[in-house]
């Protein structure tokens, strides 16, 4: 059934129904609501959930930490400077291969400091071993809370994973969700097996173990070997989540108006919903234009990024946050994504957003129209900025 | 699509009524949107807050610049926050107050459809003091909604809220402001 919800609810029903069995977190601007929500749903004895309210989010995550290496179903969410603070941990729990799912609402790091919406956050947490899938809207953050705690706990990925919501454009934006049915939901999300918990005592094992230069190199190739199966986990699951609720996702991105276009926007996130607006309005004009939106950016899926832009001539990579020295981090994984095919697009980077500056459907039209004759160079480009 | 801007102050549940607004009309079958000026919230402050409606899934994101109508609950910033800024000029702005249409446009020279709606005094009368419920009511009207799904609306989202007696003075101000709304002509 269709109803009215924000993106924090929408999560926090995705959480409800996969009910874990420790919550431990941290309130934040703009991810409290999460927090408030599911403190409720256990208040009122709705989910039979282990809640810790810790002191921080660096806490947050070590309860998780610990919690899941016991043998629990662990969530936790955060935002901006609360995963800034827990980061230290994030690194923890990816090495010991702990299936925790992590709601982030993106909003930008501090200084100066801001509450609104970038994702300087995500970009933060980009190499720390946890995958990453990012949501255009709070019916997709539903979904992808549910999605990603079955690939977290898929037995060839056993990693942590972060569900990415724009900050107030999808956490408190109220807007049309259609969840599944609780028995539905909780079968596709099914019973959770533990890997080497701590508390089987017949069974003794060690977690976070000391790792000098004899083995420490194999343990991290051990832990590409498991984000290296994440893409295989993400199709099935998604797969599978199609076919119980009838979304239109098919794959790591969504391609869209792409296959006779000559230019093409990139993004991330909610933005993405603005852009098919700004493509649709230039088709009316018969202008040859698309939109790539990347879901699962950790691991980058380069294959489906090579194959879905290669035959245009011209792409805008929107990345919502600066990589201060370098080029935005999206643009860097879509042009080594395009590197090795011999035709490909001129590729331009701008940055947008930041700190929640608003961007416009006006806005993504101009960049479309403007990008033939921009030089693709290593500047970066800004949308919306006072210069 | 339609875009929705409502001024009120911090406390006076122009963000409540907006969400109320995108359930009754997710009811009539379509989609919507309903959100705050993102940010701090402090009790007495102007504040905005939005909706969008329309008949296909809204993809948008971003702020919304040229409503279709404004609302305003505080009549007060009609005059500091310059409430037809964006508003389409076949647009229709609805006011709480005790003046005519013509007293309003005289103050702020809007020449599109004006709407007023005493909604304090209705408030009042009913013995809420909260403006808000009215103007939904007056918006609703003009939306063309029919009567029984908004005050199904309101009383599924305001009854865990308040006690009976306290919602039945709700549903008649409700009513009222409806009422004198619909007799203006909808937006449909």
């Amino acid at each position: 059934m269709r109803k009215v919800m924000t993106g924090h609810k929408a999560v926090a029903e995705a959480m409800r129904q996969i009910e874990p069995d420790v919550v431990a977190v941290y309130p934040i601007t703009p991810q409290s609501e999460i927090a408030e929500y599911y403190a409720e749903y256990v208040h009122d004895g709705i989910v039979h959930t282990e809640l810790v309210p810790v002191e921080s989010e660096h806490s947050a995550l070590s309860a998780c930490v610990g919690a899941a290496a016991a043998g629990a179903r662990v969530m936790t969410a955060t935002s901006s400077q609360g995963l800034a603070l827990l980061v230290e941990v994030l690194y923890i729990a990816a090495g010991m291969r702990l299936p925790i799912v992590m709601a982030l609402a993106n909003r930008a790091l501090s200084a100066p400091i801001n509450i609104h919406c970038d994702h300087s956050d995500a970009y933060l947490a980009r190499d720390s071993g946890a995958f990453q899938i990012f949501c255009e809207s709070a019916q997709e953050a539903y979904d992808y809370t549910l999605i990603a705690q079955r690939i977290a706990e898929h037995e060839r990925v056993r990693l942590p994973g972060i569900v990415n919501l724009d900050g107030f454009a999808l956490t408190h934006t109220a807007q049309v969700v259609e969840p599944l049915e609780d028995a539905v939901a909780k079968e596709f999300v099914g019973p959770f097996q533990a890997v080497y918990p701590l508390l089987d005592v017949e069974k003794p094992v060690t977690w976070g173990a000391f790792a000098m230069p004899d083995y420490y190199f194999e343990l991290k190739r051990a832990q590409q070997a498991a984000i290296e199966e994440v893409p295989a986990a993400f199709l099935a699951v998604q797969k599978e989540f199609v076919r119980l609720a009838g979304r239109p996702y098919a794959g790591f991105v969504d391609a869209y108006r792409l296959e006779d276009a000559d230019r093409a926007l990139v993004v991330l996130g909610s933005t993405a919903g603005t852009a098919k607006v700004a493509v649709d309005a230039l088709r009316e004009k018969g202008e040859k234009v698309g939109l790539l939106k990347v879901w699962l950016f950790r691991p980058f899926p380069y294959g489906a990024v090579a194959e879905a832009l290669g035959h245009l001539r011209h792409v805008a990579v929107l990345d919502r946050a600066i990589s201060f020295g370098a080029m935005g981090a999206l643009y860097s994984d879509v042009a080594a994504a395009l590197y090795r095919r011999k035709d490909r697009p001129a590729l331009v980077n701008y940055i947008y957003g930041l700190g929640g500056r608003d961007i416009t459907v006006e806005q993504l039209q101009n960049v479309l129209v403007e990008l033939p004759k921009v030089r693709p160079d290593e500047a970066l480009r800004y949308i919306g900025l006072r210069e | 699509m339609k875009e929705i801007r409502w001024h009120g102050r911090g406390g006076q549940g122009a963000k409540t009524v907006s969400q109320i607004l995108a359930q009754i009309n997710l009811r009539e079958g379509k989609f919507v949107q309903a959100f705050p000026e993102f940010g701090p919230e402090r009790s007495g402050a102007p504040i905005r807050a939005y909706n969008r409606i329309a008949d296909e899934e809204i993809l948008i994101h971003s702020a919304v610049y040229t409503p279709d109508i404004v609302v305003v609950v505080d009549e007060s910033l009609l005059r500091s926050e310059n409430p037809t800024e964006g508003l389409r000029p076949e647009g229709i702005l609805i006011v709480n107050t005790a003046c005519s249409p013509e007293e309003i446009r005289k103050q702020i020279g809007f020449r599109g459809k004006i709407v007023v709606v005493d909604a304090d005094r209705i408030a009042r009368e009913a013995g809420t003091g909260f403006a808000n419920v009215p103007m939904l009511g007056a918006v609703a009207a003009v939306l063309g909604t029919e009567w029984p799904i908004v005050e199904e609306e309101v009383r599924r989202a305001m009854g865990d809220r308040m006690g009976k007696e306290m919602l039945e003075k709700n549903i008649a101000a409700l009513r009222e402001a409806y009422a004198a709304a619909k007799g203006v002509g909808s937006a449909r």
